[in-house]
């Protein structure tokens, strides 16, 4: 058999994905597309992880048995959401230590919006609404990935999604019917948590680098701003429909157009916060070393009685 | 590190009666707590009545590179289906 060239291959693997075939993990791909979706999805998996923590923080006060029991099931899920995309990485090439000493020593990135605090119980209504709200949109296009693994991940996720968005917004529905001081803080929530929620979309399109070879490679579908749009265009009548106003000026609807236009993002903050320098980064890396560190021994217990257990087997 | 627990496979059943699909890999120590982890990360909502976990060195797959000669053997045997043969005016359906 003739090996094909390096370009062959490249234009057999362009042709199939154009064919809207799914790249499966023997298959042969280029190894841009190997490192942009290690890359991705790397940082997709890292952000279902520490996005437990900001709603972690609220798990012991929540204000009644049932948003307890609600909460812990939510935060659970994303645990589970990680581990979907971490597996689906791991058939790049890439071995879950590895990621997950990215992730701890800082090197690998997650999403934005897990470096702002939670500072009242209407976050977990503001974050499952407008924050799980943004992550179905971006995760609904990825379920139609060309990379096999990843979008297998995202049908299993977004069955889940809608559960974690409704739930938020039944939060802050319930508060804006309750007292002056109930429907305050719903407001305040929101108004924390609509800009971070917007940049969840990434870079404008303007100045997002690797997206013409992404959808190229049907790894995006859609451009960070057609999804933006996407979720502004939804969003909005649900506000409406509870009260909650959007903190955006600008933010209007455009008969011809048929969509919301709004206002431009404060893109410093944006890469402010991806650099590092957002209001609780340092503090979501030491509580993920700190769990790591602490259940090191756990994790060697497991291996040591899994270990004697097989010996035992083998002996008898 | 490098002390990373073993690679297993995870197969679901929905419904008795109906085939098992896999769903996804997971790391475990051993093989009861292969299973315990499937059910927590593959089974929150009943998406299985029974698990099957395999590890995954255990599994051999065809490869794409051969996909051509492997599969080949079934590619002139159309004499396999049933349009192949011409049923003159009987009613088969
Ligand atoms: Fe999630
Ligand atoms: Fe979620």
């Amino acid at each position: 058999m003739i090996k094909d060239s390096e370009k062959e291959l490249e234009k057999k693997f362009q042709e199939k994905i154009d064919r809207g075939e799914s790249i499966e993990p023997k298959d042969w791909m280029p190894e841009r597309y190997r490192k942009q979706l290690i890359r991705m999805m790397g940082q997709h998996a890292h952000s279902e992880i520490v996005g437990m923590l900001p709603e972690g923080n609220w798990i012991t006060r929540a204000p009644s048995l049932k948003r307890k029991a609600v909460l812990l099931a939510k935060v659970q899920d994303e645990a589970g959401h990680g581990l979907y995309i971490y597996s689906g990485t791991e058939t790049l090439g890439i071995s879950r230590d590895e990621m997950n000493s990215e992730l701890l020593s800082g090197k690998a990135k997650y999403s934005s919006i897990f470096n702002y605090p939670t500072l009242s119980w209407a976050d977990m209504g503001a974050i499952g609404w407008l924050v799980d709200g943004a992550a179905i949109i971006n995760q609904t296009a990825l379920a139609k990935c060309s990379y096999g693994p990843y979008a297998r991940a995202m049908v299993r996720i977004c069955k889940e999604e809608n559960f974690h968005h409704k739930q938020g917004y039944e939060i802050l529905a319930t508060l804006m019917k309750g007292t002056e001081e109930q429907r305050e803080m719903a407001q305040d929530a929101v108004n924390r948590f609509w800009w971070p929620s917007m940049m969840m979309f990434g870079p404008s399109d303007k100045n997002s680098p690797n997206s013409e070879e992404l959808m190229r490679w049907k790894v995006k579908r859609f451009s960070n701003d057609e999804l933006r749009q996407r979720f502004v265009d939804r969003t909005v009548p649900q506000a409406e429909n509870i009260g909650i106003k959007i903190p955006d000026p600008a933010l209007k609807w455009n008969e011809e157009t048929r969509h919301y236009d709004f206002g431009e993002i404060n893109w410093e903050e944006f890469y402010n916060v991806i650099s590092g320098k957002g209001i609780c980064n340092k503090e979501r890396l030491q509580a993920r070393n700190e769990a790591h560190d602490k259940g090191a021994w756990v994790r060697e217990a497991a291996l040591a009685y899994a270990k004697k257990q097989a010996s035992q087997e083998f002996a008898a | 590190m490098n002390n990373e627990w073993p690679l297993w496979e995870v197969f679901t059943q929905k419904k008795s009666g109906l085939p098992f699909e896999h769903a996804g890999s997971l790391h475990a120590p051993d093989k009861e707590m292969a299973l315990q982890n499937a059910r927590d990360v593959y089974s929150r909502r009943n998406e299985a009545t029974c698990i099957w976990v395999v590890e995954t060195k255990n599994i051999v797959s065809s490869t794409p590179e051969d996909v051509g000669s492997f599969f080949e053997p079934s590619n002139d045997k159309i004499y396999r289906h049933p349009n192949f043969y011409k049923t003159p005016g009987a009613a088969f359906e």
